[in-house]
């Protein structure tokens, strides 16, 4: 029961991306001076206040890059990603999606079709009731001919590793398998670009394995630009540069590496580090000339193998 | 016990009745239900009986899962049954307390009783051998002549299509609201009416909230992959009419031959 | 003596086509004031478990005892044992109706039928207990953060001041700052009023730290019922039914399997690094 899907796991090496080209020198998304107001309205639709959700960003994303954003609830990282796909618009700033400002009307679809967007809750974002039909929705809707959406929907569903339950319906899937679908219903629709808003909060542990490993495949394999929105840090330390958001802002941006290697920042910001990073800072600040930025359990064990 | 509720639903199957084009089906029920408003005599019934028991069978859908959808309505043939027996005037049978039931009423109760029965079993055989899907798309196609009438028909199509896919996320979820309140001490099976009534508020306001919020999320996430309405759409699964459609009609033609032929025996 | 569950089996949808086997054989004991941590991939039961002990679903077959009674007898009160045995369900915040936060909480109380001042008594205290403010006893609960919409909900459970907390995933969803303070709030409740408390998680390293005892469950059986320590200590086999154990454990696993002489019973951040530290 535990084996892994074997159409995923033909796509990994151990390689982490630090040690893999990334970037194509080509600017995905483009961000000047983003801010972002919600207007908080009473009863009588009189304007009570305003939140800066977003405030002056400015950050560049290159096509193949895999980016992680990070922050906890409330900290703008949603906020900012819709605006990649021309769900929210700035108040202030512009915003490019490969070279379209998305503030443009006559690019609305064609940003859409850039930048696929993958969201938290898998139950409200599945629209077919079989598998295959939802997955074909996207294509369909760009009118995308017969012929064409059933080999996307096949070759999509296969890059996600559910090909074989594709006459199923997805509310008897589980969380990790309905999430990996509704991946497979943005890859259907080519996109050059995906944008995962928190695609692991509401999955058990394997769901989250699943969907991260499904995840990496895009970026690895497909090439697809990834951009993923997350509160675990566990699931950063495979993107090639992460960015820390706090309160609309981005406080800090690096590799993973360098961004685990500052425990106490992090905390500061009320995230936390995976226990194997936490540790080996303990064991430093304890007196152990450890390396910073240790990201799992066996760089940790490596690490202290050359100490002892 | 939500549950349990069959009506709409969706059971997947390989049969024939499953691969039937859907217009087919749609047209097939809409016949059969006109059709049970056309008997006069028992053979009538006896008719659609033995047309109704042909289609479960060849629907590969156990019946024992049909008839579960059947109890959800029962109150709905209850209320029925005891208007036709005890308000149809007529020739008396017997006296209850202050009721007469008449000849009349007993054999209109039981008409009324096999025709919400038959109904009822008709469309749910629709419904279990089509996706919602093929479902709507059917629907559309078939009512396609109607946008001269500026009928959106693809949106309704669409809005039906969304509605029927939520039922069974949304049947879990009241299982679950309901249980999580009773264990807040919530009662919802004693008292009288209008106690039950206002005991569930607990179940409808957290029900009517979740609804909303899911539908939010829904609306975002198809406009994030494109949909944009029904121009320039394509089909993933384009209907078209094969052999076994054409067959098919053939056999529902037959059928209303018998059923008009019978009505005059 | 405080719960016996006695050869537990239920099948969903039994006498169907869809009939599933969702617990197979159960049979645990829980004492007072016990914490314990219950593991499980999802599908495994758990959550069918948990509802069996507060009545809310009747079992196929087997028992479950409640200081000495059997809760499945035809007159027990079953809506009295509700409130002796809370049950916070996952993602507690969707069940939360009043206008304003405080009479939700006082929805328990009032079922319980209290008097009016008893109820707000209670629904103050309980609020009090997981840290919400005054000033937010009266907004509508649907305008609280989300981190403070589910201490709320947990807060309707604490107002029928049960003698068992029974918590279905109560971190999922929350950020690390919204799962801190909700597992911070279960040993505030442990220590200023000693409840037996069941904590259905996901997280090794949370049930590690915090609980003395683990049911675990696979497929519908419970298959390790042990301490943290001796449960871990299964490594292998853990990761065969699809769990896993805390990632400073493995630390030390890989070290054993490089020669180095430590312990691997550590299972808690703290005793991880002072077995590392003896290394040096």
């Amino acid at each position: 029961m535990l084996k892994e899907e074997p159409d995923i796991i033909r796509l990994f090496s151990r390689k982490r991306s630090a040690n893999r080209p990334h970037g194509s020198g080509l600017v995905m998304i483009d961000t000047r001076k983003l801010s972002f107001d919600y207007i908080r309205r009473d009863k009588d639709g009189e304007v009570e206040g305003v939140t800066r959700a977003v405030d002056d960003i400015n950050l560049q994303i290159e096509e193949g890059d895999f980016i992680a954003i990070l922050g906890h609830n409330g900290s703008g990282k949603s906020t900012l990603a819709k605006h990649f796909n021309a769900i929210l618009f700035p108040t202030e700033g512009t915003v490019f999606v490969d070279g379209m400002d998305t503030c443009d009307q006559t690019h609305l679809w064609d940003i859409r079709e850039t930048t696929g967007m993958v969201f938290q809750n898998p139950d409200n974002q599945i629209i077919g009731t079989v598998v295959e039909e939802d997955v074909g929705f996207g294509p369909e809707n760009m009118g995308v001919p017969t012929k064409e959406i059933w080999e996307r929907v096949e070759e999509s569903l296969k890059a996600v590793g559910m090909y074989r339950y594709r006459k199923h319906a997805p509310h008897k899937l589980s969380g990790g398998q309905k999430q990996r679908v509704a991946i497979a219903g943005v890859v259907a629709m080519h996109p050059k670009c995906i944008v995962l808003d928190e695609p692991t909060a509401m999955l058990d542990p394997k769901g989250r394995r699943e969907v991260i490993r499904a995840i990496r495949a895009l970026n690895d394999v497909e090439k697809i630009t990834v951009i993923l929105i997350t509160h675990y840090m566990e699931e950063v330390i495979y993107a090639n540069k992460v960015f820390v958001m706090d309160a609309g802002k981005i406080v800090m941006q690096g590799t993973p590496r360098e961004i685990f290697s500052e425990v106490d920042r992090l905390k500061s910001i009320r995230l936390s580090v995976p226990q194997a990073t936490q540790l080996a800072y303990e064991l430093k600040q304890a007196g152990l000339a450890l390396p910073d930025g240790i990201l799992d359990e066996e760089e940790l064990v490596e690490a202290l193998c050359r100490l002892l | 016990m939500l549950r349990e509720i069959t009506l709409g639903q969706y059971y997947p199957a390989d049969s024939i009745l499953h691969k039937l084009d859907p217009r087919v089906k749609i047209t097939g029920a809409f016949l059969y239900i006109i059709s049970m408003f056309m008997f006069e005599n028992y053979a009538g019934y006896l008719l659609a009986a033995l047309f109704l028991t042909i289609m479960i069978k060849l629907s590969r859908v156990p019946f024992s899962f049909m008839v579960r959808g059947l109890r959800a309505v029962v109150i709905l043939i209850l209320i029925t049954v005891f208007f036709n027996l005890f308000l149809t005037p007529g020739e008396p049978l017997f006296q209850l307390w202050r009721f007469t039931i008449t000849k009349e009423g007993l054999q209109s109760a039981l008409k009324m009783v096999l025709r919400l029965t038959f109904l009822i079993l008709g469309s749910s055989i629709m419904t279990l051998t089509t996706t919602p899907n093929a479902l709507t798309d059917g629907m559309e196609r078939l009512l396609r002549p109607m946008r001269i009438f500026r009928l959106p028909v693809h949106e309704i199509a669409m809005m039906m299509s969304i509605a029927l896919s939520f039922i069974p996320i949304l049947t879990e979820e009241t299982d679950k609201i309901m249980k999580a309140q009773m264990a807040r001490g919530a009662d919802f099976e004693s008292g009288n009416i209008l106690k039950r009534v206002r005991s569930l508020v607990p179940l409808l306001v957290p029900l009517f909230i979740s609804a909303f919020r899911r539908a939010g999320d829904l609306a975002l996430a198809m406009e994030a992959r494109c949909y944009r309405g029904g121009d320039g759409r394509t089909k993933m699964k384009p209907l078209s009419y094969k052999k076994r459609d054409r067959i098919a009609y053939a056999v529902i033609v037959l059928y209303l031959i018998l059923v008009v032929v019978i009505r005059r025996v | 003596m405080s719960i016996i569950v006695n050869h537990l089996s239920y099948v969903y949808s039994q006498d169907t086509a869809y009939a599933v086997k969702a617990l197979k054989d159960i049979s645990f004991q829980v004492e007072d004031g016990e914490f314990i941590g219950l593991l499980g991939s999802t599908g495994s039961g758990k959550s069918t478990l948990i509802q069996h002990l507060n009545g809310l679903l009747t079992p196929t077959e087997g028992s479950v005892y409640y200081n000495g009674e059997d809760i499945f007898e035809k007159d027990y009160d079953r809506r009295l044992l509700r409130s002796r045995v809370g049950l916070v369900f996952q993602y507690p915040e969707h069940q939360l109706f009043e206008a304003d936060v405080f009479s939700d909480v006082c929805f328990g109380p009032k079922n319980l039928g209290l008097s009016k001042s008893e109820c707000e008594l209670r629904a103050y205290e309980a609020l009090k207990l997981v840290g919400i403010k005054d000033e937010e006893f009266y907004v509508s609960p649907f305008d609280l953060s989300g981190g403070e919409k589910r201490r709320t909900a947990i807060a309707g459970v604490l107002a029928m001041k049960p003698e068992v907390l029974i918590l279905d995933e109560p971190t999922a969803g929350l950020d690390p700052k919204g799962r801190e303070e909700i597992l911070s709030l279960i040993r505030r409740i442990r220590e200023d009023t000693g409840m037996t408390v069941i904590l259905v998680s996901h997280s090794m390293s949370d049930v590690a730290e915090n609980t003395e005892r683990l049911l675990v469950m696979y497929q519908g059986q419970l298959v390790l019922d042990d301490t943290p320590r001796r449960v871990f200590s299964e490594a292998d086999y853990m990761r065969e039914i699809g769990l896993d154990i805390p990632q400073v454990t493995k630390v030390l696993w890989g070290l054993r399997k490089r020669g180095f002489p430590v312990r691997t019973d550590a299972i808690t951040l703290a005793e991880a690094k002072a077995q590392i530290m003896r290394l040096f």
